[in-house]
């Protein structure tokens, strides 16, 4: 280990803190920092390599220059993903699906959750049961994808929605919410009030429930913006597929199709655009989670932990 | 919790509960038909793999060949080769994912700066947010033997172009898993941070008083706090290990790295719903092996777990 050489630098030397640290201290918190600048680097500096490619002009890419920031700063990878009609197809998809996709999501888990998390329900156990045993059983891949065939959802934005539906990993969380975070004395007084079952879930339940929804609505959303398998196995159609399947071909199978870059000029250096195009298309499509991500960090680390409690 | 343990008076007739009650298995109606269609109706079609699909006879009307599917898939080369590779991907994985949210955590812990945690935590945390496609998609730029960033490095520090990892059977493993941790490290280190915010400060004063170190009340307090969590943790990832994704191996794989990429989910893709001639039952076959396999799994893990402290997934 490198730990003596790292302590012995000037570098280590203290701000004058309220409580002087020992030396054997000072080692730790200097080896603290280098392990955590060295992982930090490590996540960091791939985004920051395809952030600054995705600036940088085609020449730049193409030939190798970009290794830290911009070369030759350029938003032509930007205009062509908006020329591409495949990424304005995907995305419009991918937006509708994502929008109708999570509103089916929250509202069949919360109509299941709420239902299961009431102790006195007759048969309680039993639906428990139907519901946890599809978590460490299922029918597979092709027993599913005929019934969606039979159910002619081959090639219908329904694939994209009805498969899925419900999660019952996060119908199980939302469970053990509602049982843990609504006091049963409030359904009693309410019932004693005579307040229906229909009542008590909208005006009470609901209400209080505006954590664990928010839980729910970033995880399925987040899960159908980067979803690409039931589209990949439901989809043939091209005006149907998603954002994902797109990408698939233009990053993954690197089909680019040179008709679809309009520009004449920027059909020229077709190579380096396409590249281009690649770097800019990562940030187009990654962008709207990520920026949606800070306004939801709470929920998101508080969703974990619930998930982790036993249900 | 006091008031729960308060009696029925008297307890109701069952038909009456369930009069009383309506409302709720209205609520239930939808998603109980919903987990009928979705996820028995498949299971009820697992029958397949007893059977040789005929596209007139259907799921129902197929004729039974008893244990021949099975048979056939015990006895092809690749048998052994979707195992291993399922299980050489899931046993690196493990080994490699496991330790580094534990260090992140404990590093995060450590760090006297509030502002300066917040940040680092959010920057670890970013990477799980990208899709597999994209992830896969950053890999395949970063690794492009002509103008990737591994093509740029390597130009520069030796002259040379770089090999093609993509491409290479015996670098498939390890892309696979890294790529893996860099993406989740973050995202599996905040249920070891909450452990970790959950231990006693006194404890730390006292070590403190009694002139531990640093590192020494890193050793004897916050790693104990987290050893309960971490075994739990490793026990529940036994019950994953012949369930390695689709969607990641798929997208990585290509024809030159299929020996060391195919798995049992992209074998029973390949010859279910890929292959010129598709054969519905032998797939139905492998994917109810590996389905029987996993719960097996699960239930020995979820025993375990509850057994050592009463902690269960179901």
């Amino acid at each position: 280990m490198a730990d003596a050489s790292i302590a012995a630098t000037p570098a280590a030397a203290p701000k004058v803190k309220k409580i002087r640290l020992s030396r054997g201290d000072r080692i730790y918190y200097t080896v603290i920092h280098v392990i955590l600048a060295l992982l930090l680097i490590i996540v960091l500096y791939p985004l920051i390599f395809v952030v600054s490619s995705s600036f940088s002009s085609p020449n730049a890419v193409v030939s190798g220059q970009v290794f830290l920031w911009p070369v030759e700063p350029s938003v032509e990878g930007y205009r062509a993903v908006f020329e591409n009609g495949d990424v304005l197809t995907g995305y419009g998809n991918t937006i509708v699906y994502t929008l109708l996709g999570t509103l089916i999501n929250v509202a069949l888990t919360l109509v299941a959750a709420y239902p299961l998390s009431r102790k006195d329900l007759p048969g309680r156990s039993f639906f428990l049961f139907l519901f946890t045993f599809t978590m460490i059983f299922n029918g597979g891949m092709i027993p599913t994808y005929i019934l969606i065939k039979d159910l002619h959802m081959i090639n219908t934005m329904w694939a994209m929605i009805v498969p899925g539906a419900l999660s019952v990993y996060n119908m199980m969380i939302t469970k053990t919410f509602l049982q843990e975070s609504i006091p049963g004395e409030l359904f009693e007084a309410a019932q004693i009030d005579g307040c229906s079952d229909f009542r008590y879930f909208f005006s009470i339940v609901l209400p209080l429930s505006k954590a664990i929804i928010a839980v729910l609505v970033l995880f399925y959303a987040i899960g159908h913006w980067n979803a690409y398998f039931n589209a990949f196995l439901y989809l043939n159609d091209r005006s149907l597929f998603p954002l994902q399947l797109f990408l698939r071909e233009i990053l993954i199978a690197n089909t680019i199709d040179a008709n679809a870059i309009v520009d004449p000029e920027v059909a020229a250096a077709k190579q380096g655009m396409a590249n281009l195009l690649q770097y800019s298309l990562i940030i187009v499509s990654t962008v709207p989670v990520m920026c949606l991500y800070p306004f939801v960090q709470k929920y998101f680390v508080k969703g974990v932990m619930i998930g982790s409690i036993k249900g | 919790m006091p008031g729960a343990t308060v009696p029925a008076v008297r307890r109701q007739s069952l038909p009456r509960r369930i009069r009383k009650n309506w409302q709720l298995y209205l609520f239930l109606l939808v998603p109980v038909a919903y987990i009928l269609i979705f996820a028995y109706v498949p299971m009820a079609g697992l029958q397949l793999a007893f059977k040789k699909f005929t596209a007139s006879g259907g799921i129902w009307g197929s004729p039974w060949v008893g244990m021949q599917q099975f048979q056939k898939f015990f006895s092809s080369y690749q048998f052994e080769r979707v195992i291993k590779n399922t299980l050489t991907l899931s046993l690196y994985g493990l080994a490699a994912g496991f330790p580094f949210p534990i260090l992140l955590a404990l590093v995060l812990n450590s760090l006297r700066s509030d502002r300066y945690r917040k940040a680092a935590q959010t920057i670890t945390y970013l990477p799980y947010f990208i899709s597999t496609v994209v992830l896969v998609g950053i890999l395949v730029q970063v690794l492009n033997p002509r103008v990737g960033l591994a093509a740029n490095i390597s130009r520069a520090v030796s002259g040379g172009d770089p090999p093609n990892l993509m491409s290479n059977p015996s670098a498939f493993s390890h892309l696979y898993v890294w790529s893996g941790v860099w993406q989740s490290m973050g995202y599996n280190s905040i249920i070891y941070i909450a452990a970790l915010a959950g231990v006693d400060p006194n404890l730390h004063e006292a070590a403190q008083i009694d002139g531990a170190s640093r590192f020494q009340r890193v050793l004897h307090i916050d790693l104990p706090a987290i050893l309960p969590t971490a075994a739990i943790l490793l026990i529940l990832s036994a019950g994953q290990l012949m369930n390695v994704g689709f969607e990641k191996v798929f997208l990585m794989q290509n024809n030159m790295n299929v020996s060391a990429s195919e798995v049992i989910s992209t074998y029973v893709y390949k010859v279910g719903l890929a292959a010129a001639i598709t054969d519905f039952s032998y797939a139905t076959a492998i994917g109810l092996f590996n389905s029987v396999i996993n719960m097996i799994l699960m239930l020995v893990v979820n025993f375990a777990s509850k057994r050592l402290n009463g902690n269960s997934l179901f």
